[in-house]
Formats: C-alpha cells, sequence, structure tokens
C-alpha cells in the first residue's frame, strides 16, 4: 500500500468538511463538519505512524479523539443555549457582534 | 492476532495477495466513505446527516485497522460512534424544527463554499503527490494496545494527564453553559 492513498483520501474528507463547514447554515450541522475535519486528520496521523513504523502518530490520534469529545460537548452546550434563547440555531443569524 | 500474523508471516506488507486484498478493502472503505461525506454535507435532513456520519467514522474505523493501528480503531467506535454521534441525535432532537425545511442555502454562498473546498483540495493534492509520490508504507507488523499503553503512560504521560484536566473542564463548562437557571 502507498501512503499517498490514505493522504489523498484524507485530504478529500478534508475539504468536505470545509464545505460543510462553509456552506452548511444549521449549528449542529457545522459541529458535525468539524468532526469530519478532525477525522481526516486522525487519518494522516494514522497513516504517517504507519509509514514511518513509530507509535507516536496512534497516540497523537487517541489524543485529538479525546479533544473532539469535549469540543463536541461545549459545542452543542452552546447551541443549545442559542436556541433556547433565540429558538433559532442559523449561523447566518447571529450577527450581535458585526460592525 | 493470529490470522493477522499469520497473514504477515505468509507475505509481508509489500507484494503479493495481501496487498491485493488490502487495496481492493481500501477501495471500498474509501468510495463508501467520501459518498456519505458528500451526502452528509449536502443532504437536507439533518438526521440523515448524523446517519451518514456514522457510515464515515465506521469507515475510519476501518481504515485504521488496516493501517494496523488496532487500538485507535477500537477507541474510534467507542468514542465517536458510541458517544460522540449519540450527543449529536440528542442536540438534533432538542433543537428540532428551529431551521424547519427552509434550510436552503444562499446560492451564493454555496458557490464560494464549493469554489474554497475544491481550492483546498487541489492544491493539498498537487503538494502530497509531488511529495509523496512513490512513498510505501513499510510496517511489518500491526501495532498492539500493549505498545499504545505502554507509550502513553511513559513518553507522553504530561500529555495525557493534560488531555484529563482539559476533559473536566470542558465537562464543567457544557454543564455551567447548558444549564436552566
Amino acid at each position: 500500500m502507498y501512503l499517498n492513498q490514505f493522504l489523498l483520501l484524507s485530504a478529500a474528507l478534508f475539504a468536505i468538511g470545509v464545505y460543510g463547514v462553509l456552506a452548511r447554515r444549521n449549528g449542529v450541522l457545522v459541529l458535525m463538519s468539524i468532526e469530519l475535519i478532525l477525522n481526516a486528520v486522525n487519518i494522516n496521523l494514522v497513516s504517517f505512524a504507519a509509514f514511518r513504523d513509530s507509535i507516536s502518530g496512534e497516540v497523537f490520534a487517541l489524543f485529538v479523539i479525546a479533544v473532539a469529545a469535549a469540543e463536541v460537548g461545549v459545542g452543542l452546550a452552546m447551541i443549545l443555549l442559542l436556541y433556547r434563547n433565540r429558538r433559532n440555531i442559523d449561523l447566518t443569524e447571529i450577527d450581535l457582534m458585526k460592525g | 492476532m493470529s490470522v493477522y500474523g499469520e497473514m504477515a508471516g505468509l507475505d509481508p506488507l509489500t507484494g503479493g495477495e495481501v496487498v491485493v486484498a488490502q487495496n481492493i478493502a481500501f477501495g471500498l472503505i474509501a468510495v463508501i466513505m467520501l459518498f456519505s461525506a458528500l451526502r452528509m454535507v449536502t443532504t437536507r435532513n439533518v438526521v440523515h446527516a448524523a446517519l451518514y456520519l456514522v457510515i464515515v467514522l465506521a469507515g475510519s474505523a476501518a481504515i485504521f485497522i488496516l493501517l494496523g493501528a488496532e487500538f485507535v480503531g477500537v477507541t474510534q467506535v467507542l468514542v465517536y460512534i458510541g458517544a460522540i454521534v449519540v450527543l449529536f441525535l440528542f442536540g438534533i432532537m432538542l433543537t428540532r424544527g428551529a431551521l424547519g425545511v427552509d434550510e436552503e442555502e444562499k446560492g451564493e454562498q454555496r458557490l464560494m463554499s464549493c469554489l474554497v473546498a475544491g481550492l483546498l483540495a487541489i492544491v493539498t493534492a498537487g503538494a502530497l503527490i509531488n511529495t509523496f509520490s512513490d512513498a510505501e508504507l513499510t510496517r511489518s507488523s500491526p501495532s498492539t494496545t500493549a505498545t499504545v499503553g505502554d507509550s502513553i503512560f511513559s513518553q507522553f504521560i504530561i500529555p495525557f494527564e493534560a488531555i484529563s484536566v482539559l476533559l473536566l473542564a470542558a465537562l464543567i463548562g457544557a454543564i455551567v453553559v447548558a444549564r436552566k437557571d
């Protein structure tokens, strides 16, 4: 197996995740797209760990998974708060601090 | 381990039937993952998007197993599919109807996002093809959970403790932000 096939898959997933973050307006969907991006990064880390025959990349992938879990918890709490206050989770309408 | 070990003994990761089987598996998984990811970011129904996310996450767990990282693959299934997706489903249900059926992206916004994502993909893919065009994976045997554990609790003990504190802080923060009063 070549290293590049994994890296290209990961790059494609990353780009799809970026599209999701930029194009979607639903807050929950934006968080899901961020998970997609983090997942692409994890595939990169693990394939480089396999490439270099070292364990460090896998350990960092585990750390990324833990950070992603924390991020989703706080992010969803914020979206719930937003929903409770405004009855709306459309991210394009949250422009209170727009100059 | 035994099956994998026999496969490795039969034929290491360079050349032969094992590599063909691995490439077929990779192709299948990659196609399924890319299709599901595309559907996830384009579908109207938010619950369907969460289910497509499950397929993508399961696919990347399979990729981890294919790369010989069994512990990361198992953790991916446990933490992502077991916990994070359930959290997402709760989030979707609690905010149901907030956007309704009118989740119509503005055409201009969609076009610009497409442009940015496409440019990003092209630039990244070009750089990767330029740099790693003939780098082969040389791992001789899959990494075991024991080596990962040894590594976490010796070399990476300080990041591990930092992650623990971060998780605690995120837990408390989420409760404080989301509680009613």
